[in-house]
């Protein structure tokens, strides 16, 4: 009896730092933020109500969607390929995709940003070169753009996809591979009938971290869309700080958090937490 | 050992997605010798200005200095802190372990411009109170970071607490050990590399870390990921493609490093 109670005391004074921590400094927050979205300007559903009918808003959403589901597709398309020679490749060819992948990965988000800008700008190694061949004689438009800004997001997320993806990989048993080859099944064959559909997991838990760090993403949009294709978290951003409108940035964030929320619930329905590292 | 290999279709699509993941990394090089005042590709002679502006601005050297003393004061606190907390979860195994965790990971999860907004909040709130400790003080900042990395400290902890053999633990507690003896004398020698790790990685996160500090920042307390955004923004200034080639030059040494580490302890 007597050690039961101590470890229930020990176990909690070990805890309560981070737990009580992490209230004050993220929950309550949190729930102030909530009540800015029920009370500003003017107490009420005022700026929920802005959400549904206001154009810009609306805009908004629908691009961050259609730009993350792009996203998305891409780069779990490109992620599968790199992961396959990461996983599956010979010694050599490991080592060269491992740094291909952890490099760009331990680079902050702004320097990545910032080398598709020295890419993509109208001044830009690309531009530059294409016109120095006589390729093309104005610049081509490659950033302030939608498009810039999916070159960019791809980057950054190609390697959060990555992670799942060789998880699923590694864990797949060869022998069902040489067995398929060894009826006769051509590389091809086996590749698509056999293990692409045993890494599924792998393919659903890359798809939903990328979509869901899509829809959140800040940096890289607000660089290479230079204002023109704002996102949601960027707009959140403008309400707060350019055009003071508190109420409907906290509006927004709660209905952000709530879309990733149901997202992440139906993910784990799914995939079990452990597959996803 | 897999034997079933790549074959060329796949090696082929790999080539180009690795061409694409190194050539932003790439294209910074060229930049940064350029000449010119503005962004653009260096035409016949190359010049090293840029990364003489690095030394002889001040600005970046103070914002190194800042981004330092911030880093290791919040690597720091979410060390400690997520180490006291998986020891709880790992020793006593209380219930609702599942929910607390969750909870505290709620940061790494959490749209993180959602939680710049909730810092902005929290440190608007306290700038009513302190001068020195709210929005746009260096402790604000370290704080909002250490909100933003504990949760990843934590990961790495309980990871590495779940390869340890409970039954030293149990061991030491058969032979009369108290609980700050487990903890320190048998727990934490055998996890002292989760420890450092989780130090580590708090460090670098908070020293690149700009999605939250835009959001608490203004003039005074600039960070090196605020300073490059400030840069990034208006007139882009090619320091930042001289600051870029030596981060990046950092980071592959630190890699190289740890991957040849990494191949001496396997071996």
């Amino acid at each position: 009896m007597r050690s039961y109670l101590s470890d229930r005391m020990g176990a909690a004074l070990l805890m309560a730092p981070l737990l009580l921590f992490l209230v004050l400094a993220y929950a309550w927050p949190f729930l102030g933020v909530v009540k800015w979205s029920f009370t500003l300007p003017t107490p009420g559903l005022g700026q929920y109500e802005a959400l549904l009918t206001d154009d810009l808003v609306q805009s908004v959403f629908i691009r961050t969607l259609r730009i993350a589901a792009v996203v998305t597709v891409v780069s779990v398309a490109a992620a599968y390929a790199i992961t396959v020679v990461w996983v599956r490749g010979t010694p050599a060819q490991r080592l060269i995709a491992e740094f291909c992948i952890l490099v760009p990965f331990w680079i902050s988000v702004l320097t990545r940003a910032f080398g598709w800008v020295a890419l993509l700008s109208n001044r830009g190694l690309i531009n530059t070169w294409l016109q120095a061949i006589g390729f093309i004689s104005e610049p081509l438009a490659l950033v302030r753009n939608e498009f810039g800004v999916i070159v960019g997001m791809t980057h950054f997320l190609i390697p959060f996809a990555v992670f799942p993806l060789a998880s699923a990989m590694r864990s797949l048993d060869d022998r069902v591979l040489l067995a398929a080859r060894g009826l006769g099944s051509s590389r091809m064959r086996t590749f698509w009938t056999v293990f692409v559909p045993m890494t599924r997991s792998g393919i659903i838990g890359a798809a939903m971290i990328v979509f869901v760090f899509s829809l959140g993403f800040f940096v890289t949009p607000a660089i290479l869309g230079g204002g023109r294709s704002v996102m949601i978290a960027e707009l959140i951003y403008l309400r707060i700080f350019q055009s003071p409108d508190w109420g409907l940035g906290a509006a927004i964030s709660v209905v952000l958090v709530l879309f990733v929320g149901a997202l992440m619930a139906l993910l784990f329905r799914y995939v079990r937490p452990k597959q996803l590292i | 050992m897999p034997t079933y290999r790549p074959g060329p279709v796949s090696l082929i699509i790999a080539a180009f997605v690795a061409l694409f993941l190194l050539m932003p990394l790439l294209a910074v090089i060229p930049v940064s010798l350029t000449p010119s005042r503005m962004l653009a590709m260096p035409s016949g002679e190359l010049s090293l200005r840029h990364y003489r502006a690095l030394i002889e601005d001040p600005r970046w050297l103070q914002s190194i200095l800042l981004s330092i003393r911030i880093g290791v004061v919040s690597s720091a606190f979410s060390t400690v802190l997520a180490l006291c907390f998986s020891l709880g979860v790992w020793m006593f195994q209380p219930r609702f372990t599942a929910a607390l965790v969750g909870f505290v990971l709620l940061p790494m999860v959490v749209p993180p411009v959602v939680s710049a907004i909730t810092l902005y909040f929290l440190l608007t709130s306290i700038s009513g109170f302190s001068a020195f400790f709210g929005y746009d003080t260096w402790l604000g900042v370290a704080m909002a970071h250490s909100v933003m990395t504990v949760p990843f400290a934590t990961v790495l902890m309980l990871v590495s607490l779940s390869q340890l053999d409970r039954r030293i633990d149990l061991a030491a507690r058969g032979l009369g050990a108290t609980v700050w003896e487990r903890a320190t004398r048998i727990i934490m020698p055998n996890i002292k590399f989760g420890i450092v790790t989780a130090a580590l990685l708090s460090f670098v996160l908070s020293w690149e870390e700009i999605g939250v500090t835009l959001f608490i920042t203004s003039v005074n307390a600039i960070t090196l990921p605020r300073l490059m955004w400030m840069g990034l923004r208006d007139n882009i200034d090619p320091a930042i493609a001289a600051l870029s080639v030596i981060l990046i030059i950092i980071t592959v040494l630190v890699l190289a490093v740890r991957s040849f580490v990494a191949r001496q302890r396997g071996a």
